[in-house]
């Protein structure tokens, strides 16, 4: 079967029509909306608009790959914040680079935080990221690597279930502490920040933020195919097989160590994608992304939306972090004890998530 | 089926767009109030969110401000420093507020100043803060180090603070204790101290295990030098800290402790009879007898309904930040941030400890520093003052690279960080 | 000679309250404006020698001087005022405390230990002789001289010519110095080495020197000895923090297999139970039961929040048995609901809980080590935690009951065992330790909201790391995480420290994937 033939084959017609409708919403009529309807008009999107939905767009293909390991692979990651922020680092570091001369102590050859904290030199592991390229390549192939040794070290020795989620966020946890400390050359605790543009785009334009945005909206459309293109697969029910039933795919002569390392390195990737990504558009990256809240998020996402389905961990992404932009200014006080009763419900009333609930309601 | 699935997706995100594109009444002036009130940092910040709507409970009930009511909008950034971005971003944009109050980690005032400067906003900050910086933007209404540290140790090498001569140095790791402790440094070098005479110790945050520290600083003092601790310890670890203190048996008067982000609020939560004599120094202390702060701490424990509430320097900080900005917007009338702004310089305000803040054009605040020792009621005896107020440095002199810089935002100067004026005389 | 003179005077003033006008002078010259009149004034009331001037040096020292409105000078104890001067009973009610800074309150101090090393209480002559010997003092050469020729306490004796040794490193002659050094050689007290390096700095005579130089090396010897101890005790000290934030977990997570994200709020509402405790206690008795809430506030949290607990289990958890991963999901869920709710009733900042009296403070071991009392109660109610645990599991019918359900669930429900029961039961006994727990904890840290988040990861990491299921292998793992942190952290420091326990953790599951202690058959898998 040809690629084009096997994505969009049989039953699932109306599910690519459906997104081909979302597409040209978040494509093409969002900036429509922004650009060409005047600002005073009920159906102006305003630019902080824009760049919210950038960054639930970021938070969205960081979900995707979450549902990629757990969903279909079995594997409850509670680090993958570490990825995301890993791959954040990569794209600060460039913006940092190319701030150049305009830092507060005009500095060609140093980061500002570098400069009053008397470093001499930049560390080796900041060369390179003067090139785009590099710092790119690099968001992808660090949270990749890490996956790959992290993985190949866990999966190996099969450590599965919680034991698996505990030591993920362990991972996330020492890297957080290790990004706090000054020494590593990461700016601690106020990590990177002041940047100025991104490739000669400025940050303070709105133009470049809608650019983010777009890029962002297509990264998320083809992190989805490539993610349905693997668990549609003959490897993806190798996947499912593995959640499903791990010791029976051994007996079968499959190496679920494989199967599942590729998995996590490929949703680590793409985690690390989705941060480098989000830093353009939030402006800072710190260790506080790494924190073991922040990858426990990522996990309850998907599950709101509902596990297993790719298409209920971008809803569950915009649907929690949507409540949490507007509870948090709704109701200040009140919005944890909101959110927390969201994710009792759902787990309570809805196992299959929000899209479990969408399918019900349409048969009823 | 499924495409309905995805129909549904669409909908509920456009559905939380909604919220977004609803605009208010034009017949207040909105202010922000940007301090988080969940997370690690809601212990120091809710503080500050109830100062600031006691002051506009206090200007409406005066009458408001140019003949408008002052409505003050409060988010939740949730000590998530991205979310302090989304949240000054969504402040300026949508609810379209004439000034924020809010921010009190560096970071996060690091995450929201592109915004502020992109936005053109105004951002008043209220926190102690390492300095190294004046953005055209923020009103910096905190002390400096050299409102702060400097003064602190000048004290301790004093005659009356014991004539200190070993110095242990220890702090959270980040830019604030990193910077302070530099600063401190330099100076403490530049007046004789040896470098086997400081000790620098940095620990994570929340650092709650102090027996090895503690041991180390006794030990370190034990050495047949008057030592003191600087302490930069950041906010959560210091309870554990002064509790491991007062066990192992570290008395004020044998090795003395000054700390610059302990305040009465922080004391409030810890037994402070074995600490007595420990010191702090600030701008503001709640025991400082004088009209103002008097009428100050009547107020606060009016608003929150508890006689027992005490009241801190952060606040006093958003007093005087308040203060200043309702009375630049009534001398330039009108709440535009350019108005607002170029009004500010020089705006006055009466100090709840006596003397007058002035606003400089370097966006920082002119204060009087106190230091005073712990007292076992958990206040501050000032035991040492400046007779003057002192003029805070955004850039500090002890930093090889920024002592070159100068911050002033008037002609000829007009600038932030540089190190020659913008414009030629 | 003044000194010789104010030490016999001493001696005599207890008996002969002479010289009664001048005492009077100088205790009123104590309520100066300035801190030089005050400090002036309370050197003079040291020289004057009088019995009473320990008492009121004392008092100022402590801040318990307080000045009356007509000028007298009145010392509190214990809430009742007598008049510095007759020892008269007095009112406090107008009276102002004399303001008291570091320099006073050390001057007055060290002049109140020199007046006490004439006392008839050994022990206070003993710390007297030991303020001495921390900041010596030429002045204070001849009082002790003259109080070691009286002393017949041999320990006191001992501290006394330590004392003196150490002031006779600063003689001028050679020899004197050189026979301080031997006198301080056997001492392990910091400092001494801090007196010996000093003298190194400056010494020129190269015997002394020599005999400098041999002294600080069996100093350092010891000093090493006393650090290690140290640092075992200050591991024990934190694995059995993180013991008690875990053994909850162990029960909720490790028996029952429910991933309980909210187990660090329970520790968090049993510290403020405690401080409920606490506050109530200050509020309806009287003080001197005030060192009593913390035994009574351990079953009142365990009460708490075991009922909590089964609340919990009855409504959300025991919907979810079987899927652990939801259950993470509701109980985070959970977590945020009782933080906030904790926020609201009894707002964002820290709460003040007190060592009580006889938790606060040390014994002052060998080499400037202290062991801190709370740290000793804490790890022996650690241990009695645990132990009651295991005892509860092991010969209670309810601890049949439990392991019979955690085995075998249809199988005990076959056998008659209410199996819904055990389950909120287990559950709530889990969250009765974990509140136990934080009364414990709040000794030690904050009481805040926040409390709860700090320990979650420690504790499944201990759990994990022990062996889900172990008791055993929950002390073990605590213990020897606690000790692992304590010796790398002189060496990597605080940050770093913590950071390798982390990768030790780490890289330890892959070698035993199951922890410490694995649990060996089949259910395991499943």
């Amino acid at each position: 079967m040809s690629l084009s033939t096997r994505l969009l084959a049989t039953h699932d017609r109306r599910l690519w029509l459906g997104l081909g409708a979302l597409a040209l919403l978040l494509l093409g009529v969002v900036p429509a909306l922004n650009l060409a309807v005047p600002p005073d008009s009920a159906l102006h999107v305003p630019n902080y608009v824009v760049t919210l939905l950038g960054k639930y767009l970021c938070y969205a293909t960081l979900a995707l790959a979450m549902d990629l390991v757990w969903g279909y692979c079995g594997v409850l990651s509670l680090g993958h914040g570490a990825f995301f922020a890993l791959g954040g680092y990569a794209m600060g570091m460039f913006m940092m680079r190319s701030i150049g001369t305009r830092g507060v102590y005009g500095n060609a050859d140093l980061p500002d935080f570098m400069v009053f904290l008397n470093w001499k030199e930049l560390p080796w592991y900041w060369l390179g990221f003067d090139h785009f390229w590099f710092a790119a390549l690099m968001a992808l192939a660090v949270p990749g690597a890490l996956a790959l040794v992290f993985g190949w070290l866990a999966f190996r020795s099969r450590i599965t279930g919680v034991y698996l989620s505990i030591i993920t966020q362990a991972m996330t946890y020492a890297l957080m502490l290790a990004f706090f400390r000054n020494e590593m050359g990461f700016g601690g605790n106020n990590g990177l920040t002041d940047f100025k543009d991104i490739l000669g785009f400025p940050l303070s334009q709105p133009s470049t933020k809608l650019g983010l945005y777009l890029l962002s909206a297509l990264v998320l459309g083809l992190a989805f195919l490539l993610v349905r293109f693997v668990v549609t697969s003959k490897l993806g029910r190798v996947m499912m097989a593995v959640r499903d039933a791990e010791s029976r795919v051994r007996f079968l002569g499959y190496s679920p160590t494989a199967v599942k390392l590729f998995a996590f390195t490929l949703s680590a990737m793409l985690a690390g994608l989705a941060g480098a990504l989000y830093v353009p558009q939030v402006g800072i990256i710190n260790p506080g992304e790494f924190s073991p809240a922040n990858s426990i998020e990522i996990a309850i996402w998907v599950a709101v939306g509902g596990r297993g389905t790719l298409v209920g961990a971008v809803l569950g992404a915009f649907a929690v972090n949507g409540a949490k932009t507007w509870l948090t200014g709704a109701a200040p006080e009140l919005w944890l004890f909101l959110l927390g009763a969201l994710f009792i419900a759902v787990t309570l009333g809805l196992p299959k998530g929000l899209l479990g609930l969408l399918r019900t309601n349409k048969h009823g | 089926m499924t495409s309905l699935r995805a129909f549904g997706a669409g909908l509920l995100a456009a559905a939380f767009l909604l919220p977004f594109t609803a605009n208010a009444a034009e017949d207040t002036i909105k202010i922000g109030v940007l301090h988080s009130l969940s997370g690690t940092m809601a212990i120091s910040e809710t503080t500050l969110k109830d100062t600031v709507l006691m002051m506009v409970d206090d200007i409406n009930k005066k009458g408001g401000l140019l003949g408008k009511k002052v409505e003050a909008v409060v988010v939740d950034p949730a000590s998530n420093w991205p979310l302090f971005a989304e949240k000054a971003r969504e402040l300026l944009e949508k609810d379209k507020v004439a000034a924020v109050f809010g921010c009190w980690t560096s970071v996060s005032r690091k995450s929201v100043l592109p915004v502020f400067e992109q936005l053109d906003g105004l951002l008043f900050y209220p926190v102690q803060y390492e300095g190294e910086e004046s953005s055209r933007n923020v009103f910096y209404t905190g002390a400096a180090p050299n409102q702060q540290a400097i003064p602190a140790v000048d004290y301790l090498m004093s005659k009356d603070g014991g004539e200190v001569k070993r110095w242990v140095l220890a702090g959270t790791d980040y830019v604030y204790p990193r910077t302070t402790n530099k600063i401190l440094e330099a100076y403490l070098k530049s007046k004789g101290v040896k470098p086997e005479d400081i000790m620098i110790n940095y620990t994570p945050f929340g650092h709650s295990d102090w027996q090895t520290i503690v041991a180390d600083i006794k030990k370190f003092g034990s050495a047949g030098k008057k030592t003191a601790v600087v302490s930069t310890i950041n906010g959560d670890a210091n309870v554990p800290f002064y509790k491991e203190l007062a066990n192992q048996g570290i008395k004020a008067d044998q090795i003395p402790v000054v700390a610059f982000s302990v305040g009465e609020e922080e004391l409030a939560g810890i037994d402070t009879k074995n600490l007595v004599g420990h010191l702090a120094a600030w701008n503001y202390f709640e025991s400082v007898k004088a009209p103002e702060n008097d009428a100050f701490i009547k107020q606060w424990q009016t608003f929150t309904k508890n006689p027992k509430r005490v009241t801190n320097d952060p606040m006093e900080a958003t007093y005087i930040g308040f203060k200043m900005w309702t009375q630049a917007v009534q001398q330039a009338g009108t709440t535009d941030v350019d108005a607002v702004r170029q009004a500010m310089y020089g705006q006055k305000v009466k100090n709840l400890t006596g003397g007058v803040a002035v606003m400089n054009t370097n966006h920082h605040l002119s204060k009087p520093v106190l230091i005073g020792e712990i007292q076992a009621n958990g206040q501050f005896q000032t035991v040492w003052r400046t007779k003057d107020v002192i003029r805070a440095d955004a850039w500090s002199p002890y930093i090889p690279e920024s002592a070159k810089l100068k911050a002033d935002w008037t002609y000829p100067w007009v600038c932030g960080n540089c190190a020659e004026p913008k414009f030629k005389m | 000679m003044k000194i010789f003179k104010l030490a016999l005077l001493a001696l005599l003033a207890v008996a002969s309250p002479a010289f009664a006008d001048d005492f009077a002078d100088a205790v009123r010259g104590l309520n100066a404006d300035g801190y030089s009149d005050k400090i002036a004034a309370a050197e003079a009331l040291a020289t004057l020698g009088d019995g009473r001037a320990a008492l009121v040096l004392d008092a100022l020292a402590d801040g318990r001087l307080y000045a009356a409105p007509d000028g007298a000078l009145l010392i509190e104890q214990a809430g009742a005022f007598t008049d510095a001067v007759t020892r008269a009973a007095a009112s406090g009610a107008e009276a102002t405390a004399i303001t008291v800074n570091n320099r006073l309150r050390g001057v007055a101090r060290g002049a109140a230990g020199r007046l006490a090393l004439f006392s008839p209480d050994p022990s206070l002559r003993k710390r007297a002789a030991e303020a001495v010997l921390a900041q010596p003092n030429p002045e204070s050469a001849e009082t002790i001289r003259t109080a070691l020729a009286r002393e017949a306490d041999a320990e006191v004796r001992q501290v006394m010519t330590l004392a003196l040794a150490t002031l006779d490193l600063a003689a001028a002659e050679p020899e004197r110095r050189k026979a301080a050094i031997v006198a301080l050689k056997g001492s392990s007290n910091p400092q001494v080495r801090g007196q010996l390096q000093r003298l190194l700095e400056i010494e020129a005579e190269p015997q002394v020197k020599a005999a400098a130089e041999k002294a600080l090396a069996d100093i350092n010897v010891r000093l090493t000895l006393v650090d290690m101890g140290a640092n075992i005790f200050q591991g024990l000290s934190l694995g059995s923090v993180l013991l008690l934030a875990a053994i909850g977990l162990a029960v909720t997570f490790g028996v029952m297999g429910v991933i309980n994200m909210a187990h660090g709020e329970m520790i968090m509402l049993g510290s403020y139970t405690a401080f409920v405790v606490q506050e109530g206690f200050r509020a309806f008795l009287p003080p001197d039961y005030i060192g009593l809430y913390l035994p009574v506030a351990v079953p009142v949290a365990f009460v708490v929040t075991f009922a909590i607990g089964v609340v919990l289990e009855r409504t959300v958890i025991r919907f979810l048995y079987g899927r652990p991963l939801e259950t993470m999901l509701a109980t985070w869920g959970i977590s945020l609901m009782l933080q906030q709710a904790v926020r609201s009733i009894f707002g964002a900042s820290n709460r003040e809980v007190a060592n009580p009296a006889w938790m606060t403070g040390g014994i002052d071991l060998a080499g400037g080590f202290t062991l801190t009392y709370n740290r000793v109660v804490i790890i022996g109610f650690c241990l009695a935690v645990l132990g009651a645990l295991a005892a509860l599991l092991r010969w209670s019918s309810f601890g049949l009951h439990m392991r019979a359900v955690t085995q075998n669930r249809p199988m005990a429900a076959a056998m008659g065992i209410p199996t819904d029961r055990i389950d909120a039961a287990t559950f709530g006994l889990g969250s009765g330790i974990a509140g136990m727990a934080g009364v414990a904890l709040s000794q030690i840290g904050n009481v805040s909201p926040n409390l709860g988040q700090t320990y979650i990861v420690d504790s499944f990491m201990v759990v994990v790391f022990g062996g889900v299921g172990s008791l055993w292998g929950t002390l073990v793992g605590a213990l020897s995480l606690g000790l692992v942190n304590k010796v790398l952290e002189p060496y990597a420091g605080a940050m770093l420290g913590k950071i390798l326990v982390l990768v030790v953790v780490i890289l330890f599951i892959q070698k035993r994937p199951r922890g410490l202690f694995a649990l060996k058959g089949r259910s395991v898998d499943s």
